[in-house]
C-alpha cells in the first residue's frame, strides 16, 4: 500500500456541468489516490458516466477544479489525461472493429509509432499479447485477428487488456464501466484478480458496475452518486448491498406513489412478446413500464414492438401504433420543418383529401393539440428548432397522440425535460390511458415508473421482474435492476 | 504463421477464383494466349486501371466516394504528355500541385461535412476542362522513361504483372503496415474512437485524399507510356472501373474494410474481363451490359458470404 | 421585411439573377438582335435539362447517397426503342410514348431492387443498372437512325404559342412535381425521409414504398425526357443522354435544393437549367472553348455546395 502521505492522483473537486435544463454534475467532489480501487455505484442520471468523462479529458466542467498529483491543471483534455495514465475501458464498444487487435493498440498508444517506422508491429503485438496473456490466460484470442470478427467477449477482454497495456506511458487509473457486462463468471474472477494486482502494485481504479457483490468485494472503496453528487463514501466494507440500496435511492417519497393504480389483468390483451426472460404482455387502457438500467435492452424492445406492427411498402389504413423517441435528433424531429408540419406528419394519412394534404384540417387539429399540450410559441409555422427542448418533447407527444394508434411506445421521451414539462404530459397520459388508450412507456427515472399501472425490470437483455400494483417502488426496482448476490 | 484463414484472407477468395476462372476460360477459348506476348495483350492496360483502383480505394477507405478519378487521371496523362515530357521541372510542379489540389479538396470535404460524391462531381468537371486547355485534340507523347518503363520486357513475366505485383506490394506496405494507413481505416471503422485516442481526423482524411491523388497520378503517367499519346477523355470510365476494382477486391463501401491487393486483382479481373468478353465473341453491343452484371453477381456474391459469415460467428 | 428582401431569401431566386446577368452579358456582345433567339433556344434546351433534373431533384430529397447514375441510359434506352416501335408512324405516337414510359418504370423497379436486395449504396446499384441499360439500347440502336413520326418531330421542334412546345411539356412536369411535392402526402413522405430515415420510419412512414416510388419517377421522367429529345433532334443517338447525368445533378444543386436532403426546391430547377444553357453561350460567344465551359460548371457547383454548407451551419 502507498502511504498516506502520497497526494491523490486526481482531485475532482466541486465539479458542475450543465447539458441544457439537466444538471450532470452538482457539485461533485472525487478523489482518486494511488493503490485504491474506488467502486462507483448510482442509479441512471447520477452523474456516473459524467465524472468518469471529465477524469478521461472528454468533459470539461462549467465550475470545479481539477488537480492532478496535487497540482491544479489549467488545459486538461484527452492527451493530457493519456499521458497522466488515465484509461479507459466503455460500456459500449470503442475498438475499430475493421481493423485488427494489433493495429487497435497502435490506435490507443499514440506513443507507439515514434521512431520505429514499419516496426511498430512486432511491438505492439508484444504489449497486447503479454497484456491479454496476464490478464485473461489462456483467452485463445488470435491479436491478428480483427476486433470485428472477435466475440462479444473477447472484444472486451481486447479492450480491457489495452487499457492495461504500457506502450511507454504506464497506465496510472484505469477507469472500467459495466466491464464485466459481456464477460462470463470466469472471465469477470480474471478481471477482478486484475484489478486487485494493479491495484497492490499502485495503480488506481475507477470500477462501475451493477453486480454489486462485485464491487463490493473487489473496491478498497466505494463512492455513491445521485442526482449529479456524491450522496455517500465509505470503505467498501463499511456497506452491504442492502446499505448500498438505501443510499442510491432517494429520501423522499413521490408525492404521486399513491396514485391509484388499475388492475387490468382482465382488460384484452393488445400486445404480447416472448424472448429471453419473462413474457412481455401489455392490456388495453395499461400504463406499462420498462425499466432497468439504461442500455439493458428496453429500447430494442420497443423499436422490435413497433417493427413488427408497422408497414415499410405501404402505409397502413388504421396505424396499430405510434411512437414518442427519446433521442430526439436521431429517430424524431424533422429539423427543416415547422412544428406544424413535425406535429401533423403521423397522421396526414387522415388529414389528406384525394393524395392531397388539406392545409386547414391540418391547422385545425395543430391548434387544438396546441392548447391541449400547451406547446409555447407564437405561431405553429415557426421552425421546429425554435422552441426549446422540453416543448419540442411536447409535439413529439402531440404527434403520437394524435393518430388512431391504440397503442403509444415511449422511448425515454422525458431525459433532459423540465420539470414543469413533465407534470403536464403525465396528466395528457392518464386522461388517455383513462380513455382506453395503451401505453409502453420504457424510463430512466423511477417516478415516472411509479406512475403505471405494471413494470417490467430489464436486465442484460432481457425481463427479470414483473411488478404489479404496490410492489412498484424504488426499492424493488433498484433490487432488480442490480444483481445483488453472485449469481 | 497459423493455418486458419482470416476475415482479410477470405474476402481475397473471391476476387481471386473469379480471376482464376476468367484466366482459365480465356485460355480454353484461345489457347495462343497462355503466352508471354498472349498475357502481355490481355493485361496490356492493368497497371493504369491497378493504380487508378488503389487510388479509389484509399478514398472509400474514410467512407467517402470519389467520382473524380477517371477525370483526374485524364489530366495527369494530358500533363504527362505535354510538360512532364517538354519541360519535365513545370510538369512536375503541376502534378505536385494537383495532388496538394487533391488533399485540399479532402480537407474541405471534412471540415463542411460536404457529401463527397457532389463535390468529386464537380471536380470532375474542372479536371477534364484543364485537360481540354492542355489537349484540345488528341495528341502528345510520353516522357521516354515513362515509355521504357513500360514497355520493359522482364523475363518469363510479362511487364504488366510484375508492374502489378510491385504496386500491390508498395501499396500493401501503406495500407497494411505503415501507421498511416491504420489510422486511415481506423477512421473509416470508427472515426470516434480514433478521435478518442487523441488522433486528428482531418488530418487522416486529407492525408488519404494525398495518397489517392499520387496513386492517380501515377496511373496517369503509366498510362502515358502505354498509349503514346493522350487525350482528354482518355480516362474517363476509370472511375467506374476503379469503384467496380475495390468492390470485386473485397473492399466495402463503408468501415473502412479495404484490401490493396484484392483492389489489384479486381483490377486485373475487370481487365481480363473484356478481353474475355471479346474472345468469347459476346457482341461489343452487349459489353458494357457484361461488366454490369458481373458486378451485380459478384455483390450478389459477396452479401450471400457476408451472410454465411455471420451465421458461423452467430453460432 | 419588403417584397424584395423576401424575394431574396428564397433560395431560387439566386439561379434566376445569375441567368438573368449571364443573358445580359451574352446578348451585349452579340446585340440585341440576338436576344429573341437566345431566349428560345435557352427555353427549348433548358426543358430537357428541366425534366431529368425534376427527377434527379426528388431522388436527391431521399438523403445522402441518393443519386441516380443510370439517368442517361435510360433516356438513350427510352429514346431508341421508342422511336423504333413509331416506325416513323403517326398513328403510333401515343404507343410509343407508352413504352418510354413503361421502359421508365421498368428501370426503376429494378434499380430500387438491387438497392434493397444488394444492401449497396444507390449510386452502386444505378451504376450497374445503367451498363445493362445501355448495353440494351446500343444492341436495340444496331447503328440505324430510326426518324421520330413527322407529326411528332414537328411537336418536339415548333412553338405556336411562341414558346417552345417542349419548355410547355416541361412546365407542366415541374407543376406537377411542386403539387406532388409542396401539396401531397407523398411529397410529405420523401422530404421526412430526406431528413431523417430513422425519424421517418418511426413516424409510420412507408420508408421502402416511398423510396422505390422515387426511383420509378425518376427514372419515367428520363424516359420521357429521352423520348422528347430523341424527336426533338431527329432521331436517338447511343451519347444522347452522356451530357444529362452531370446536367441533372448540377441543375438540382444550382436549383437550391438541399444535397444533403430533406429539401427541395423546384422552382429552382428551371433557373439553374436556364442558367447553365446561357452559360455555355455565353463562353461560347467570347470565344472560351469547351474546356472553360467545363471549369466554369465544375467551380460553379462546388460554389454553391460550399455557400449551401455555410448557411445549414450558420442557422441554428
Amino acid at each position: 500500500m502507498t502511504p498516506d502521505t502520497a497526494p491523490p492522483l486526481i482531485e475532482v473537486e466541486q465539479a458542475r456541468l450543465r447539458f441544457g435544463a439537466v444538471k450532470a454534475l452538482d457539485g461533485a467532489t472525487l478523489h482518486i489516490r494511488p493503490g485504491e480501487c474506488v467502486g462507483l455505484v448510482g442509479h441512471n442520471g447520477a452523474g456516473k458516466s459524467t465524472i468518469v468523462n471529465v477524469i478521461n479529458g472528454a468533459l470539461t466542467p462549467d465550475e470545479g477544479t481539477l488537480r492532478a498529483e496535487g497540482a491544479p491543471v489549467e488545459r486538461y483534455g484527452i492527451k493530457a489525461a493519456h499521458a497522466l495514465g488515465v484509461r479507459c475501458v466503455f460500456q459500449e464498444l470503442s475498438l475499430c472493429p475493421n481493423l485488427t487487435v494489433i493495429e487497435n493498440t497502435r490506435i490507443v498508444h499514440r506513443e507507439l509509432g515514434s521512431g520505429r517506422g514499419l516496426g511498430w508491429r512486432s511491438t505492439a503485438r508484444r504489449i497486447i499479447e503479454r497484456s491479454l496473456d496476464e490478464i485473461f490466460p489462456g483467452h485463445g484470442i488470435d491479436s491478428r485477428a480483427t476486433v470485428g470478427s472477435l466475440s462479444i467477449a473477447q472484444r472486451q477482454m481486447a479492450e480491457i487488456a489495452m487499457a492495461f497495456s504500457d506502450a511507454g506511458a504506464p497506465p496510472r487509473l484505469v477507469i472500467l464501466d459495466e466491464p464485466t457486462s459481456s464477460l462470463d463468471a470466469t472471465l469477470a474472477g480474471q478481471l477482478l484478480a486484475q484489478v486487485r494486482r494493479f491495484v497492490d502494485a499502485g495503480g488506481s481504479v475507477i470500477f462501475i458496475s451493477h453486480i454489486l457483490h462485485e464491487i463490493l468485494s473487489t473496491s478498497d472503496r466505494v463512492v455513491v452518486m445521485k442526482d449529479g453528487n456524491v450522496v455517500a463514501e465509505r470503505p467498501a466494507g463499511g456497506f452491504t448491498a442492502d446499505s448500498l440500496f438505501e443510499a442510491m435511492g432517494s429520501v423522499a417519497k413521490p408525492e404521486n406513489a399513491a396514485q391509484a393504480r388499475r388492475d387490468l389483468s382482465s382488460a384484452p390483451v393488445l400486445l404480447e412478446q416472448r424472448g429471453r426472460g419473462l413474457p412481455f404482455r401489455a392490456h388495453r387502457g395499461e400504463l406499462v413500464g420498462l425499466t432497468g438500467l439504461s442500455g439493458h435492452g428496453q429500447t430494442e424492445m420497443l423499436l422490435e414492438l413497433y417493427r413488427q406492427r408497422s408497414g415499410d411498402w405501404l402505409p397502413l389504413r388504421d396505424p396499430a401504433v405510434a411512437f414518442v423517441a427519446g433521442d430526439r435528433r436521431v429517430n424524431g424531429i424533422f429539423h427543416l420543418w415547422s412544428i406544424l408540419e413535425n406535429f401533423a406528419v403521423a397522421s396526414l394519412g387522415d388529414l389528406t383529401r384525394r393524395g392531397l394534404v388539406n392545409d386547414s384540417a391540418v391547422a385545425d387539429k395543430g391548434d387544438g393539440w396546441k392548447r391541449r399540450i400547451e406547446i409555447r410559441t407564437q405561431d405553429m409555422n415557426n421552425p421546429i428548432l425554435s422552441l426549446s427542448g422540453g416543448n419540442q418533447q411536447k409535439v413529439l407527444f402531440a404527434r403520437a397522440l394524435a393518430t388512431r394508434a391504440p397503442v403509444v411506445l415511449m422511448d425515454d421521451p422525458m431525459r433532459g425535460v423540465d420539470v414543469g414539462t413533465k407534470r403536464e404530459v403525465y396528466q395528457i397520459l392518464r386522461e388517455e390511458a383513462a380513455g382506453e388508450r395503451t401505453f409502453v412507456w420504457y424510463s430512466t427515472e423511477t417516478e415516472e415508473v411509479c406512475l403505471c399501472d405494471r413494470v417490467y425490470v430489464f436486465r442484460e437483455g432481457e425481463i427479470v421482474a414483473e411488478l404489479v400494483g404496490e410492489e412498484i417502488n424504488e426499492a424493488n426496482i433498484l433490487a432488480a435492476s442490480f444483481q445483488g448476490e453472485a449469481a | 504463421m497459423s493455418l486458419r484463414p482470416s476475415v482479410d484472407a477470405m474476402r481475397l477468395v473471391v476476387p481471386t477464383l473469379a480471376l482464376t476462372a476468367l484466366l482459365a476460360a480465356v485460355f480454353w477459348l484461345q489457347p495462343r494466349a497462355m503466352s508471354y506476348m498472349g498475357l502481355n495483350l490481355l493485361f496490356n492496360l492493368a497497371v493504369p486501371i491497378a493504380l487508378a483502383t488503389l487510388a479509389q480505394m484509399f478514398i472509400l477507405a474514410v467512407n467517402n466516394l470519389d467520382l473524380s478519378i477517371g477525370a483526374f487521371v485524364s489530366f495527369a496523362a494530358c500533363v504527362s504528355a505535354t510538360f512532364l515530357q517538354s519541360t519535365p521541372l513545370i510538369g512536375v510542379l503541376i502534378l505536385l500541385a494537383a495532388i496538394a489540389a487533391y488533399a485540399a479538396i479532402g480537407a474541405v470535404i471534412h471540415l463542411r461535412n460536404l457529401p463527397s460524391i457532389v463535390v468529386t462531381l464537380g471536380m470532375s468537371f474542372v479536371w477534364t476542362g484543364l485537360a481540354v486547355l492542355l489537349l484540345p485534340a488528341p495528341g502528345g507523347s510520353p516522357p521516354d522513361w515513362a515509355r521504357s518503363l513500360m514497355t520493359t520486357k522482364p523475363p518469363l513475366v510479362p511487364m504488366a504483372i510484375v508492374a502489378s505485383v510491385i504496386i500491390a506490394l508498395i501499396a500493401h506496405l501503406i495500407v497494411t503496415r505503415s501507421s498511416l494507413g491504420v489510422l486511415i481505416r481506423g477512421v473509416g471503422g470508427n472515426e470516434r474512437s480514433v478521435e478518442r485516442a487523441g488522433w486528428s481526423v482531418l488530418w487522416a482524411k486529407t492525408a488519404a485524399y494525398a495518397l489517392a491523388g499520387t496513386f492517380a497520378v501515377a496511373a496517369g503517367i503509366a498510362l502515358v507510356g502505354l498509349t503514346t499519346s493522350a487525350d482528354a477523355n482518355i480516362a474517363l470510365r476509370y472511375t467506374l472501373l476503379s469503384i467496380a476494382g475495390v468492390i470485386l477486391g473485397g473492399g466495402e463501401f463503408v468501415g473502412g474494410r479495404v484490401s490493396p491487393v484484392g483492389a489489384v486483382i479486381g483490377a486485373l479481373t475487370l481487365t481480363l474481363a473484356a478481353s474475355f468478353l471479346s474472345f468469347m465473341r459476346i457482341s461489343p453491343d452487349w459489353q458494357i451490359g457484361a461488366q454490369g452484371a458481373i458486378l451485380i453477381i459478384v455483390l450478389a456474391l459477396r452479401l450471400f458470404l457476408n451472410r454465411l459469415e455471420r451465421q458461423e460467428g452467430r453460432a | 421585411m419588403t417584397h424584395a428582401a423576401k424575394l431574396l431569401q428564397k433560395p431560387w431566386i439566386w439561379a434566376y439573377l445569375a441567368a438573368i446577368l449571364v443573358w445580359i452579358l451574352t446578348v451585349s456582345v452579340t446585340g440585341g438582335s440576338s436576344a429573341i433567339g437566345l431566349t428560345h433556344a435557352a427555353f427549348t434546351f433548358a426543358s430537357f435539362a428541366v425534366i431529368v433534373g425534376t427527377g434527379q431533384m426528388l431522388v436527391i430529397t431521399l438523403g445522402p447517397g441518393n443519386i441516380d447514375l443510370s439517368v442517361p441510359a435510360t433516356m438513350t434506352l427510352a429514346g431508341t426503342v421508342a422511336l423504333k416501335v413509331m416506325a416513323v408512324d403517326n398513328t403510333m405516337i401515343l404507343p410509343g410514348l407508352l413504352i418510354a414510359i413503361g421502359i421508365g418504370i421498368a428501370v426503376g423497379s429494378a434499380n430500387y431492387a438491387l438497392i434493397k436486395l444488394l444492401r449497396i449504396p444507390p449510386i452502386i446499384a444505378t451504376l450497374c443498372m445503367s451498363f445493362l441499360v445501355q448495353s440494351t439500347a446500343i444492341w436495340t440502336n444496331r447503328g440505324l437512325r430510326v426518324k421520330p413520326p413527322p407529326a411528332l418531330a414537328e411537336f418536339a421542334t415548333s412553338s405556336p404559342l411562341g414558346i417552345p412546345n417542349v419548355a410547355l411539356v416541361a412546365l407542366l412536369i415541374t407543376l406537377g412535381a411542386w403539387v406532388l411535392l409542396e401539396r401531397s402526402l407523398y411529397g410529405r413522405w420523401i422530404t421526412a425521409i430526406g431528413q431523417s430515415m430513422a425519424a421517418a420510419r418511426m413516424a409510420g412512414i412507408p420508408v421502402d414504398g416511398a423510396r422505390a416510388l422515387t426511383y420509378v419517377i425518376c427514372a419515367v421522367l428520363a424516359s420521357v425526357a429521352g423520348y422528347l429529345l430523341a424527336s426533338f433532334s431527329g432521331g436517338a443517338a447511343l451519347n444522347m443522354g452522356a451530357e444529362y447525368l452531370l446536367m441533372s445533378i448540377a441543375v438540382v444543386v444550382i436549383g437550391g435544393t438541399s444535397v444533403a436532403g430533406g429539401y427541395s426546391n423546384v422552382p429552382g430547377i428551371w433557373g439553374a437549367s436556364l442558367f447553365m444553357f446561357l452559360v455555355v453561350s455565353m463562353l461560347n460567344t467570347y470565344g472560351l472553348g469547351a474546356g472553360f465551359r467545363m471549369i466554369m460548371t465544375g467551380v460553379i457547383i462546388i460554389a454553391v455546395i460550399l455557400l449551401a454548407s455555410r448557411r445549414q451551419t450558420s442557422s441554428p
